[in-house]
C-alpha cells in the first residue's frame, strides 16, 4: 500500500544512465563519475532522489484547438466523464491564452506542477497527498478521505474530485469515488522507462511540444533544453520550485 | 453573593416539541450525508471549481460559534465575574454542543467519511487540518473537565483554573480554524493578515449571539427567564462585538484594497459579484451588522423581543459572511496567467457557479439541529439550568 517506498526504478532510463555514465567515467575524472554510478539505479530499487522528473511545455510548439495531450490523459486512465463538466474529472487541460494588451494568441496544456514545495502535500491531513524520491506528487488513494483541502491548496486548480461511481477503471490507475486525483506523470509508464501518454501523442502528432525527463541529469535532453533556454514557472511568485516548466510564455 | 442553585429540566410539552423539531432537522441532515455519500458529489452544488460548499459554511460557522459560546463561562470564571455564573453551565454545554454539530458536518461531507478512522490513525503534522483535529478533540475534553470542575461541589475551586486553561485553548482553537484558510496561499480571498483575529472576534460575536438565543430557548422550556440584568449585560457584548467583526471586516477589505492590491476579487465581492454582493451588502452588512448593533447598542430597544431580532440577525448576517468568505473566495478565478485572457474546458477564467442543492442545505442545517438536540439532552439529565438567578440575590 505504500506506494512511496516501493515503486520500480525504470529500467530503460538507469540503463542510459549507467550507459552515459560509463562513458563519462572514460573521458572524466574517474572519482566523480564513481559517484554518479553509485547513486544510478536499478530496477526494484525505490524512487530514488537522484532524479527528478520533469516536462518542459513548449508554447511556441503547442497548437491552438488539438488536445492530442488531452486525449492521450484520458484513454490512458480511462477518464470517461460522465457528461457533466463541472464535476468530470480533468487531469490535464488545454488553456488558451489572449495576451491583454497585443491580442497574441497561445495555447499550452495544464496540468500538475509536480511542485517541490507542493501546497496539497503539506496541507493533506491524513498523509495522503505525498511526493515521492524522484519528485512525483501522488494521492494514495487508501488514505485519501476525500476532505479536498489539498484542492483548495492547490495554485494551479490540477486537482479533481471524484463525484460520482466509477466504470472501467484501468489497474495501472486505480480511482475510486469519493477521493480526489491528478496527473500522476504516468508513474506507472515512467517506472517502466517510458514517458508519460501526453508526451508520446503531442509526438505521435508531430508537434513535439512536450519534453520529458529527469532535470538532475545533465545528459538528458530536458535537462540540456531547460539550461539552455529561457522557462518560467506558472505562479513563480510562490516559489514552489515547479518540474513542469513552459518555455515561450 | 448567592449562588444560585441548578436543575435540569423537567419534562414539559415545550421541551418535547422542540426536541422534535431538533431532532427532524438532524435526520434530514442524515438523509441529505446519506444521498450524498451513496449517489456521490454531483447531487451537490458543489464542483471541481468550488469544492467546499454549504456544509462547510455551516460547519465553519458551528466550530467558530462554538468557541464564542463558552465566552460566557470564561467571563464568569476567568474574569471572576460572578454575575455570568447563572450561564456558565450552559455556555459550557453549548460549546461542547455547536462544536459536535460542526465536526459531523464536516465529517459527513467527507468523500470518504468511512474513513474516518484513517483520520484518527494517520496523521501529517505539517497540515493545519490535522492540528485541528487534535484542538477540536482536545477542547471537548477540557470542557467536559471544566464541566465536572463547575458541577462538583468540592472541585469548584479548581474551576477558575481549568476555566483559564479552556479559555486560552477556545484562542487557540479558533486561531486554527482561522488558520485553514491562512493557508491557501494562492487563493486571494484568503491571503489576509487579519483573519487569525477576525476569526476570533466572529467567534465571540457568533458565540454570544447562539448563547443568547439557546439560552433563552431552554429557560422558556423550563418556564423562566434569564434574569434581565444578565440579558442587558450580554445584549451590550453582543453589540460590541458585532462592532468589532464589522471594524476588522473594513480593515480586511481596506488592506486587500490598498496593501495587497487584490482588486478584482475586492470588486468583485463588493461591487459586481451578483448574489455575493448582495449577500455581502444586503444580508452581513446591513442585516446583520448595522440594525443588529442599533438594536443592541441603543438603550430605547432594551426590550426581549429586539434582544431575540437583534440575535437571530446577527446569525443570519454570521452565516451570509461565512458564505460570502468560501463560497465567493472560490467562485473567483485563480490568476494563473496575469495579463491574459484565459478560456478552458475547466473553467479557467471564468466566475464559477455555485447553487446549494437541497441535499446539503438539510446537512449543513442537520448540524444546527444536532447542536440544539445534544444540549437538549444535556439540560435534561444534568442539573444546567439555574433556578434563581444569582443576579436576583445580589445585595
Ligand atoms: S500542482 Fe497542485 S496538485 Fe500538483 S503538486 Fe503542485 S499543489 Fe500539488
Ligand atoms: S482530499 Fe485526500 S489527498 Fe486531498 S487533502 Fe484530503 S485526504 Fe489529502
Amino acid at each position: 500500500m505504500d506506494m512511496k517506498d516501493s515503486s520500480p526504478a525504470s529500467a530503460r532510463r538507469t540503463f542510459f544512465t549507467q550507459a552515459s555514465a560509463g562513458v563519462a567515467l572514460l573521458a572524466l575524472a574517474p572519482g566523480v563519475r564513481l559517484v554518479d554510478l553509485a547513486l544510478a539505479r536499478v530496477q526494484d530499487e525505490p524512487a530514488s532522489a537522484t532524479q527528478r522528473w520533469g516536462l518542459l511545455v513548449d508554447v511556441d510548439r503547442c497548437v491552438s484547438g488539438c488536445d492530442a495531450c488531452v486525449s492521450a490523459c484520458d484513454t490512458e486512465h480511462g477518464l470517461d466523464g460522465n457528461e457533466r463538466p463541472q464535476t468530470d474529472a480533468q487531469w490535464i487541460r488545454k488553456v488558451d491564452l489572449v495576451d491583454n494588451n497585443t491580442e497574441h494568441q497561445l495555447s499550452l496544456p495544464v496540468m500538475c506542477q509536480h511542485c517541490e514545495e507542493p501546497p496539497c502535500v503539506d496541507v493533506c491531513p491524513t498523509g495522503a497527498s505525498f511526493r515521492r524520491a524522484d519528485g512525483i506528487v501522488l494521492v494514495d488513494k487508501h488514505t485519501c478521505i476525500g476532505c479536498r483541502y489539498c484542492m483548495m491548496a492547490c495554485p494551479y486548480k490540477a486537482r479533481s474530485f471524484i463525484h460520482e461511481d466509477l466504470t472501467g477503471q484501468k489497474t495501472h490507475a486505480p480511482r475510486g469515488k469519493g477521493t480526489v486525483e491528478s496527473c500522476t506523470l504516468c508513474v506507472h509508464r515512467v517506472d517502466r522507462g517510458e514517458s508519460p501518454a501526453c508526451v508520446e501523442a503531442c509526438t505521435d502528432a508531430g508537434h513535439e511540444a512536450l519534453v520529458f525527463g529527469d532535470i538532475n541529469d545533465r545528459n538528458d535532453p530536458l535537462a540540456t533544453q531547460l539550461a539552455e533556454t529561457t522557462t518560467r514557472e506558472l505562479r513563480a511568485d510562490l516559489k514552489l520550485n515547479t518540474a513542469v516548466r513552459y518555455r515561450g510564455l | 453573593m448567592k449562588i444560585a442553585y441548578f436543575q435540569s429540566v423537567s419534562s414539559s410539552r415545550g421541551y418535547w416539541l422542540i426536541s422534535a423539531i431538533a431532532g427532524v432537522v438532524t435526520l434530514a441532515g442524515l438523509l441529505g450525508a446519506h444521498h450524498m455519500e451513496n449517489a456521490g458529489h454531483w447531487v451537490t452544488g458543489m464542483s471541481n471549481q468550488v469544492v467546499w460548499g454549504v456544509p462547510h459554511v455551516f460547519a465553519i460557522f458551528l466550530i467558530v460559534a462554538a468557541s464564542g459560546a463558552l465566552n460566557t463561562a470564561s467571563i464568569a470564571s476567568v474574569f471572576g465575574r460572578d454575575d455570568y455564573k447563572p450561564l456558565a453551565r450552559l455556555s459550557a454545554l453549548l460549546a461542547i454542543a455547536l462544536l459536535s454539530g460542526g465536526l459531523a458536518v464536516l465529517v459527513l461531507d467527507l468523500g470518504r467519511p468511512d474513513r474516518l478512522i484513517v483520520a484518527m490513525t494517520h496523521y501529517n503534522f505539517k497540515s493545519i487540518f490535522a492540528w485541528n483535529i487534535f484542538l477540536y478533540i482536545g477542547f471537548m475534553f477540557i470542557v467536559g473537565i471544566y464541566l465536572w470542575m463547575m458541577f462538583e461541589p468540592r472541585m469548584n475551586r479548581f474551576s477558575a483554573r481549568v476555566g483559564t486553561a479552556a479559555f486560552i485553548w477556545r484562542l487557540v482553537l479558533t486561531t486554527g480554524t482561522g488558520s485553514i484558510f491562512g493557508f491557501l496561499v494562492a487563493r486571494e480571498a484568503f491571503d489576509s493578515a487579519v483573519m487569525a483575529p477576525l476569526f476570533v472576534v466572529m467567534s465571540l460575536s457568533f458565540g454570544t449571539a447562539l448563547t443568547l438565543l439557546i439560552g433563552m430557548l431552554i429557560f422558556w422550556i423550563n418556564g423562566a427567564a434569564i434574569d434581565p440584568a444578565l440579558a442587558q449585560k450580554l445584549r451590550r457584548l453582543l453589540g460590541f462585538f458585532v462592532i468589532g467583526v464589522a471594524y476588522l471586516v473594513a480593515v480586511d477589505h481596506l488592506t486587500r484594497l490598498y496593501v495587497t492590491g487584490h482588486h478584482q476579487l475586492e470588486r468583485f465581492i463588493l461591487v459586481d459579484g451578483g448574489i455575493y454582493t448582495l449577500l455581502f451588502w444586503g444580508v452581513q452588512i446591513l442585516l446583520g451588522t448595522v440594525v443588529p448593533a442599533i438594536l443592541l447598542l441603543l438603550p430605547r430597544f432594551c426590550q426581549r423581543g429586539y434582544l431575540i431580532t437583534a440575535a437571530l440577525l446577527v446569525v443570519v448576517g454570521a452565516l451570509a459572511q461565512v458564505y460570502v468568505l468560501i463560497i465567493g473566495g472560490q467562485v473567483f478565478p485563480l490568476e494563473l496567467f496575469p495579463g491574459y485572457s484565459v478560456t478552458s474546458t475547466f473553467y479557467d477564467g471564468v466566475i464559477a457557479h455555485y447553487t446549494p442543492s437541497l441535499a446539503e442545505l438539510a446537512l449543513g442545517m442537520g448540524g444546527m439541529g444536532l447542536a440544539v438536540l445534544v444540549t437538549l439532552i444535556g439540560v435534561r439529565i444534568l442539573p444546567f439550568v439555574p433556578v434563581q438567578m444569582a443576579g436576583e440575590n445580589q445585595d
